[in-house]
């Protein structure tokens, strides 16, 4: 237990530094880092409470695609800085009463009351082999169904939303439409032979007064 | 010798086993170098290296001490602590990986449940590499290598995933050794036969996520100069060169592992039993490693570069719909138990 303890604080000590470090440094590429930062070390937090697949699951689509995404949208914006900090002092004190009012609500809900060790007695060790996969599958797919697929429906109307904001139309762009170039064949679609009559160029350097039949 | 080995600690095992895997493992990336630079030339009519040692065998050792003695420039303006982390970050998970791979049915390091989720996590994060070293270097060829690379594994990553998932429905697990074991019977049974859309895909998508020819848009020579790593000198580049050999051992291994039975022989076990050479061992995976590897020379030889539209289509419009409909079909035919895979 001793060594789990101790891993325990030393990933949630990253996490916390980590979290504080996104929202003080002051390049935002530096910022989005230190968030892949913080979302690996709680992915290791995960796994030491034996959430082995949540943690990996964690690393793959938030550090691995949602992150990417950000991090590439954040290098391409020129952030300014100087008109981000302009109002900071100004409304530090809204900021400040927002936070105040958020930790009480969190802590009304997850506090000691409610999640403490009298409330919830530290579950036993699962074996070395189960699997959580199966069980979190097995939960999912059979009590948490309808949570599931409403999830599922958000998403999809998400996409259809995001997708029909960003496509338009454009009619002096010129595309090529990949389809179109896949069917094209080997005859006529290829290329065009024309009939025409022949020229006859005058050679480099011909004398003028060699006969150079018809000119054209 | 077994007793000496218990007798060792914990830790001093785990760091000997990782030895056993790393240096042949390196071994391997280096030789591989020579590997594609002899089989382009002789693709293209050309001899290839020659010149240190026999047949140039030799090439790989006096590219690598050259490397190492090359003076590494940090350019002006760069963040040097980034440019600096960039390649650690990328070779990282292409090691790391291979913390979970099964070499055989017990020879495994850390034999995990979710093996095949650990593994598609891990080569997720290689991206960071080229995003951080195209960012760093403050240059706007490595930049634009960046944002190519970041958007082109985004869209393949999504592909190579739904087609993991057709493997972990046709096996019911994600542990890869049991995948391997699902596969059990002959040459028919593998799951390149029932999964090939999505075998198709997978090496396809493989290609892609390791930046390689025809999908190397992020290096792209002719356009970019050489994109991410353009502001690399000495070892900086060496790392990432070695990264992405390294990334596609492990996907050509990977590739075989699911989809071509691993160490399981193509034979049927009645045919051959434990005869020599020809019952289940190391040596199928290795060979079947060794074949997608030369696959990966004979594309980039072969294959004129994508251009940038056509990968993101291939990648959005035509892989995704693909294995959404092949993991359709094999999960009816997991369900209504298809022989002869799913009949037991």
């Amino acid at each position: 237990m001793g060594f789990e303890k101790f891993l325990f604080y030393v990933f949630a000590l990253i996490t916390l530094w980590a979290a504080g470090m996104v929202i003080t440094r002051r390049n935002p590429v530096h910022a989005v880092l230190f968030l892949v930062l913080a979302f690996v070390s709680s992915a290791a937090l995960w796994v030491l409470i034996e959430a082995e697949f949540l943690g990996i699951v964690l690393v793959l689509v938030y550090v691995g695609a949602v992150m990417v995404l950000f991090l590439f949208v954040v290098m391409m914006l020129d952030v300014d800085l100087a008109a981000l900090r302009a109002g900071f002092i100004r409304a530090l004190p809204l900021g400040l009463l927002v936070a105040g009012v958020m930790a009480v609500e969190i802590f009304l809900i997850v506090g000691p009351a409610n999640f403490g060790l009298e409330a919830f007695p530290p579950p036993d060790a699962a074996p070395a082999d189960a699997t959580n996969t199966r069980d979190l599958g097995i939960l999912l797919y059979s009590i948490y169904i309808y949570p599931v697929e409403i999830a599922a429906v958000i998403l999809l109307v998400a996409i259809v939303a995001a997708i029909r904001l960003t496509l338009r139309r454009r009619p002096d762009n010129k595309s090529v439409d990949p389809a179109r170039q896949v069917r094209v064949k080997k005859g006529p679609d290829r290329i065009r032979l024309v009939k025409m009559a022949p020229e006859v160029e005058e050679p480099f350097g011909a004398s003028p007064t060699t006969e150079s039949g018809e000119t054209s | 010798m077994t007793e000496l080995w218990n007798a060792l600690p914990l830790v001093i095992q785990i760091l000997l086993k990782i030895t056993a895997i790393l240096l042949p493992l390196l071994g391997l990336v280096a030789y591989y170098t020579y590997a594609e630079r002899k089989v382009i030339g002789y693709i293209q009519i050309r001899i290839g290296p020659n010149r240190v040692g026999w047949r140039g065998l030799l090439q790989p050792i006096a590219d690598a001490v050259k490397l190492m003695m090359k003076e590494i420039v940090i350019p002006t303006k760069a963040d040097k602590t980034l440019f600096l982390l960039a390649p650690m970050i990328a070779i990282a998970p292409a090691m790391a990986a291979w913390a979970v791979f099964p070499f055989d049915e017990e020879l495994v390091l850390a034999d995990i449940n979710a093996g095949l989720l650990y593994i598609l996590a891990l080569t997720s994060l290689g991206v960071y590499g080229v995003i951080i070293a195209g960012w760093a270097s403050n240059s706007r060829y490595a930049l634009l290598g960046a944002m190519r690379s970041a958007a082109q594994i985004v869209a393949y990553e999504i592909a190579m995933g739904f087609a993991l998932v057709g493997v972990l429905v046709a096996a019911g697990s994600l542990n890869l050794g049991a995948i391997v074991a699902a596969q059990q019977g002959s040459l028919l049974t593998w799951f390149w036969l029932p999964l090939l859309p999505l075998f198709g895909v997978y090496l396809i998508s493989g290609v892609a996520e390791t930046n390689r020819a025809p999908f190397d848009v992020a290096e792209g020579e002719s356009e970019i100069v050489a994109g991410f790593h353009v502001e690399y000198s000495g070892m900086g580049f060496a790392v990432f060169f070695l990264a992405e050999y390294a990334n596609m051992i492990l996907i050509a291994a990977l590739t075989s592992l699911m989809f071509l039975g691993g160490w399981l022989s193509p034979l049927p076990q009645a045919w051959v039993g434990d005869l020599w050479l020809l019952g289940d061992g190391f040596h199928w995976l290795l060979l079947k490693t060794f074949f997608f590897m030369f696959v990966f020379l004979w594309l980039r030889a072969t294959f004129p570069r994508y251009r940038y539209d056509q990968i993101m289509r291939l990648g959005w419009k035509v892989f995704i719909p693909i294995t959404i409909v092949w993991i359709l079909v094999v999960a009816l035919a997991v369900v209504y138990r298809l022989p002869p895979w799913w009949s037991a």
